[in-house]
């Protein structure tokens, strides 16, 4: 039987999702959408009574106090009529085989109220006034459904059963290479999803050849999972041919002789003082903490399936990236995430939207709220991010998603012994995902959406959460020697990277499924979410099992890592497939590139229109890249776990924070700063310069909310466009260099890292012209500092009148790229360069004049400038500021504009507020630095900007808070 | 004199255990927490606590409403064990989703003659989660957990922490009765800080013997000063947060 249930709220005004359908069709231009109601439905499918369901929908679904329901068997002609003399009936459900976390959750109830085996799904329903077919079927598309994971039913529900498939009977498909020509190759890669190259299936067809077969179909989707871009960089650690502006450069693997390069050597130089612990190797990134703790960090992206669902997308990219800091050596705590995303502007017109594209306002609530969702559920506070705007992200946004873990000294090293179980944990697998380690490989195209759909994943956080619960407790009992999560290409590439050498024997009929009629290939490179491998001793399995039962978590035996150094799959005692490991993580052809890189031509800067100081402040305070991302922020639980000291929103004003603080643990003072830096609008300008002061933004972030500037962790993440071109691959090698440099500079370590590359997306016109955009080569740089004691952190909000302003740091007059530039006051010009030296050495000064207790409250200038970093440390402080511009220090001394000086954004400068009682030691503290004392703090809430002639302006800190906050001025 | 025992009760989702746990030590009580299945099996472990604590989180990921399938199984498999507990004197703390899962017990604010319950939570009327600090008056009254406050500032996070009565003719009955002694007060300028649209700006509640208590804010996020948004150069970073009265009024209770 199967029955229906549908819940409403008794009081229709409190119907908020009703409201949003109503806004939405008015945005949309759907006119006569002036009322709506909605419901959550439940299909329930098992051998239950009406009395049973009744009872059902009053003790489980429906609240007693605000809610209502009604029951019947589907299809019965009441439910599908109208309500409330609205006519028209849309059913949303989850498409067969998408995760639905409200279903699963449902049944489980089901089965503690004594009907085990029920199935269940949820629903959405919406009732609309009478609309044309042809409207009800673009709202429905556009505002209540993605058709990427949800069905449209308008109308009454036909669905006769949940039930799923059959059992897979086991058959061997195989793959013929012997003899295809290139052509041939090319073509097989495109339709079976590998994203293998010709070069790569040759590599493949020879080895097959020696063995004298043909590889079957689970052998090439393995062989096609490891040696995707996603799994192994096959880009950045190619060889590449360089020509740039430094002059030729020839690398034998660009990320090693880079990125890697610059850790390697800060770690020979720190010598016994080296504070790595694992870096580049694990799951993440591990550095040492205090005495008995390491910590860990890894950040990472979900560009593709964001774009197509960016509610999941961005859930289940937060998911991976937590699975990540849990599967780090013998398991970390997760303690705090962070968040970026880029995107297009929120105010782009429909009409400059591709086909296939989600809306930049609605992709962009769609990840907040994917993030919100997941990481607020699993209880790990979302304490940093950014959101940045370019037209360059329309058809492919940026999502990353970051996680900070912290672990017992001595986890972070792990190793699978022969003999051990496979075990797999969390979760069950079904058809979720399929080719996302190889779709994310691919460039987006308008037909994405249809093509891949299965490659899209929805999150399921509370399976995660419990999962987290029995990781830790197995860790803490030692029930386990190595551990990894299933994400990318899932267990094909997780049970090989923890075989690497020994080799696995797998009888993937063991593998718990979601639904039956899973092959064995779907259930090896299924990505379905929430599920973690371990290797287990086999005298620890059955306190493990213990573990695992007691959280509500299953885990299964699959299978054995064997020594045998071969991967051999079975489904019920057939061998399914067999891999040499070696052959499958060395036998990648290694490919050599050719790169250029010719810097833009830099046109002199011009200046436009004659806004005043102040209005463009305002101006700039309202800019997106600017403006208070409070609604997002408040989203997040950013409290949760009770460490967060220096919060996302801070000071009586809540004003921005620069890095966050949160303790390591309860109870004790050593802390952990975050902080990102990116610089997006540089990327076309100049590739060096962007990832140069990304880095610096980082490195400034965390320094000016106190952390010891000798002891910054960093990770890259790079998002390309097509790096098979020439041109695309040269400016990644300029951001490789750049991050060589910075690094050295600082010495301040890369210890993980991942890149997203081929973010293009193309499109045909309505006049079949053949179009495509790439995202503006974007690094994300993240920073991971650490304080001595939280209750000494800093923050930037503005503490008491009378105290004194310095800037620490040199400004330059350029101002490609900055804030005043989309503002559109000026034009052209050079992009300011970093002087790593100079910004670390202000680095330096600045903690050290922390570190004896000067500095009342600090700011590192990013986006806007002097101007508007003070502006903001006045919003926060709810105070006033004056700042004299000709006390600014700038290079050159005399050509600087009152307007570059104020809204330059030369990298690495900061703002300390200073008591007057601790001038004199503030300026003996940076001696040997430039810097200057350029205004004070006032009481009356105004903010007094002086120009170099001695003209005032003066702007009420009220007005630019309400700028800032995006409300009318 | 023996440290009053808390028992921290989490279930699948609830993700406020270890600081409420934190919150009970610093108070000087001695706290344990322990699955829902685990006292299922054993309900007599709660005979050695004198204090029962349900934190936040989201019990069994919240995807029907918040707290209802924790609430369903603490009736179906522990109801007796419960009663039990709270008639011979132990104190309830439900907090946020532990809020929720006490209103959908029945161990507050239920009718005296039906049984049913008188109160719930709804979705906040900006149909949105949020993460934001309140200002709160305390009335205590009855109210164990409040005695001796009168006001405090408290961080809420929560999508589903929007009050509403059955009946709204009962909210004067029952704040004459001491069971409402947590409301949302206005900050400096005058506005309000109520979060979600609760009616009556109720923030917490409790039973008749003031013993049983739950509130929507969370006392357990601001037990130090640098957990406050305002601390750096303005509090003593080493004095107490406002949060730790509650926890302290608990364990002297029962001391």
């Amino acid at each position: 039987m199967l029955w229906e249930v549908d819940v409403s709220l008794t009081d229709a005004a409190a119907d908020h999702a009703a409201r949003e359908v109503v806004a939405g069709a008015s945005g949309l231009g759907i006119a006569g959408c002036t009322r709506a109601r909605t419901a959550a439905g439940w299909l329930i499918e098992g051998d239950l009574s009406r009395t049973d369901v009744d009872r059902i929908a009053a003790t489980l679904l429906a609240d007693p106090v605000t809610e209502s329901f009604v029951i019947d068997e589907v299809g019965a002609p009441h439910l599908s009529s109208g309500a409330d003399g609205l006519p028209t009936v849309v059913h949303v459900l989850p498409r067969a085989g998408v995760t639905d976390p409200a279903g699963l959750t449902a049944q489980e109830a089901l089965a503690l109220l004594g009907h085990p085996g029920m199935i269940v799904r949820s629903l959405r329903k919406f009732w609309l006034p009478k609309l044309a077919a042809a409207d009800v079927e673009r709202l429905a598309g556009k505002l209540l459904a993605n058709d990427a994971i949800q069905d449209i039913v308008v109308g009454p529900l036909t669905i006769t059963s949940l039930a799923g498939g059959r059992t897979w009977a086991f058959t061997k498909e195989t793959i013929h290479l012997a003899g295809l020509d290139d052509t041939a190759l090319e073509r097989l890669s495109r339709d079976r999803c590998l994203a293998l190259t010709v070069r790569e299936l040759h590599a493949v067809r020879d080895h097959f050849a020696a063995l004298g077969r043909d590889p079957v179909e689970i052998e090439l989707e393995t062989i096609a999972q490891t040696w995707s871009e996603h799994c192994c960089h096959k880009t950045l650690s190619s060889a590449v041919d360089h020509v740039g502006p430094a002059g030729e450069a020839t690398y034998d693997n660009l990320l090693k002789e880079t990125v890697f390069a610059a850790t390697q050597k800060i770690r020979e130089t720190l010598g016994q003082r080296d504070w790595c612990v694992s870096v580049f190797r694990d799951n993440s990134g591990v550095v040492r903490f205090d005495g008995d703790h390491d910590i860990c960090v890894k950040v990472e992206t979900h560009n593709h399936p964001s774009a197509i669902e960016p509610y999941g997308g961005a859930a289940t990219g937060l998911g991976g990236v937590i699975r990540d800091v849990l599967g780090t050596g013998l398991g970390a705590k997760p303690i705090a995430n962070l968040d970026v995303f880029c995107v297009a502007p929120s105010d782009t017109p429909a009409a400059g939207i591709p086909p296939g594209v989600i809306h930049p306002r609605r992709l962009l609530a769609g990840v907040v709220a994917g993030v919100r969702d997941y990481g607020n559920r699993m209880g790990i506070p979302t304490i940093a991010g950014a959101v940045a705007f370019d037209p360059g992200y329309i058809g492919n946004p940026l999502v990353f998603c970051g996680t900070v873990g912290i672990m017992p000294r001595g986890n972070a090293n792990a190793a699978v012994e022969p003999g051990d179980l496979v075990v797999v944990a969390g979760g069950r697998t079904g058809r979720d995902g399929i080719h996302g380690a190889t779709f994310s490989s691919i460039e987006l195209s308008s037909e994405s959406e249809t093509e891949s759909g299965g490659a899209v994943q929805i999150g399921h956080a509370i399976n995660e959460k419990v999962l987290t619960d029995f990781v830790l407790e197995a860790s803490r009992q030692r029930l386990f020697h190595a551990i990894t999560d299933c994400g990318a290409g899932g267990l094909s590439s997780a049970v090989g990277e923890m075989g690497v050498t020994l080799g696995a024997d797998v009888d993937l009929d063991r593998v718990p499924l979601k639904y039956e009629g899973l092959s064995a290939t779907e259930a090896w490179i299924s990505e379905a979410q929430e599920r973690m491998v371990l290797a287990v001793g086999p005298a620890d399995w059955e306190k493990l099992a213990k573990v695992a039962a007691d959280e509500g978590v299953e885990a299964t035996a699959i299978g054995t890592f064997t020594g045998s150094g071969r991967i051999v799959l079975r489904w019920q005692g057939h061998v399914a497939g067999e891999l040499d490991c070696h052959f499958l993580h060395e036998g990648r052809p290694k490919q050599r590139l050719k790169s250029r890189h010719v810097p833009a031509a830099v046109s002199p800067a011009a200046w436009h229109g004659d806004r005043s100081l102040a209005a463009c402040l305002i101006d700039v305070l309202a800019l997106p890249d600017v403006a208070s991302k409070e609604w997002i922020i408040r989203q997040y639980d950013h409290e949760v776990q009770g460490c967060s000291v220096i919060k996302p929103l801070l000071g009586p004003g809540a004003g921005p924070a620069d890095g966050t603080v949160i303790r390591g643990s309860l109870g004790r003072d050593r802390g952990i700063v975050l902080g990102v830096g990116l610089k997006h609008r540089l990327g076309r300008l100049d590739p060096y310069q962007m990832a140069a002061g990304g880095i610096v933004e980082a490195i400034a972030n965390v320094v000016a909310a106190g952390a010891d500037p000798d002891r910054i962790a960093l990770l890259d993440n790079f998002c390309w466009g097509d790096t098979r071109r020439e041109d695309s691959l040269g400016t990644l090698v300029e951001a490789c260099r750049a991050c060589y440099d910075i690094a050295i500079a600082f010495a301040a370590p890369f210890v993980s890292g991942k890149d997203s590359l081929n973010n293009v997306f193309a499109w045909t016109d309505t006049d079949g012209t053949a179009r495509e955009i790439s995202i503006p080569p974007t690094l994300l740089a993240t920073a991971m500092g650490q304080v001595d004691d939280v209750r000494r952190a800093l923050s930037p909000d503005l503490k008491a009148a009378g105290n004194r302003l310095a800037i620490v740091g040199v400004s330059l007059a350029d101002m490609a790229g900055s804030q005043l530039e989309l503002a559109g006051r000026v034009s052209g010009g050079a992009v300011p360069t970093v002087n790593a030296t100079a910004c670390r050495a202000a680095c330096r000064a600045v903690a050290a004049a922390h570190h004896a207790g000067l500095v009342a409250s600090c700011h590192d200038l990013s986006d806007g400038g002097l101007v508007t970093a003070v502006a903001e440390m006045a919003i926060a402080g709810a105070v006033g500021a004056r700042v004299e511009l000709a006390r600014v220090p700038c290079d050159p001394a005399s050509a600087a504009p009152d307007l570059a000086i104020a809204f330059g954004e030369t990298p690495g400068r900061f703002v300390c507020e200073v008591r007057p009682d601790h001038e004199a030691a503030f300026a003996k503290q940076l001696a040997g630095v430039p810097w200057a004392w350029i205004g004070d703090v006032t009481a009356e809430a105004v903010f007094e900007i002086v120009a170099t002639d001695g003209t005032v302006e003066r702007v009420a800190v009220n007005e630019l808070s309400r700028a800032w906050r995006g409300e009318a001025v | 004199m023996l440290s009053p025992r808390a028992l921290i009760l989490r279930a699948p989702g609830t993700n406020c255990d270890h600081e409420t746990a934190y919150a009970f030590e610093r108070a000087g009580g001695i706290a344990r927490r322990l699955h829902v299945r685990a006292l299922a099996e054993r309900p007599a472990v709660a005979d050695d606590c004198q204090i029962l604590c349900i934190p936040g989180g989201f019990s069994y990921g919240d995807d029907i409403a918040s707290g209802r399938i924790f609430a369903l199984e603490l009736k179906t498999r522990l109801a007796d064990a419960l009663v039990r507990f709270r008639d011979r004197g132990g104190l309830v703390l439900g907090i946020c989703n532990g809020f929720q899962v006490l209103l959908q017990t029945g161990l507050l604010l239920t009718d005296p003659a039906s049984g049913s319950p008188q109160a719930s939570l709804a979705h906040n009327t900006s149909g949105r989660f949020v993460d934001r600090w309140v200002r709160l008056n305390c009335t205590p009254g009855p109210c164990v957990f409040l005695r001796g406050v009168d006001h405090l500032e408290l961080p809420v996070a929560h999508g589903e922490g929007r009050f509403v009565l059955r009946d709204p003719a009962l909210l004067e009955p029952l704040r004459a009765a001491g069971q409402l002694p947590l409301t949302y007060a206005t900050d400096d300028t005058g506005r309000s800080t109520n979060p979600n649209g609760a009616v009556g700006d109720v923030a917490g509640a409790c039973d008749l013997t003031g013993r049983v208590f739950g509130l929507m804010p969370h006392p357990e996020r601001f037990i130090d000063a640098t957990q406050y948004p305002a601390w750096t150069g303005r509090l003593d970073p080493a004095a107490p947060g406002a949060g730790l009265a509650l926890f302290v009024n608990a364990v002297k209770a029962m001391a």
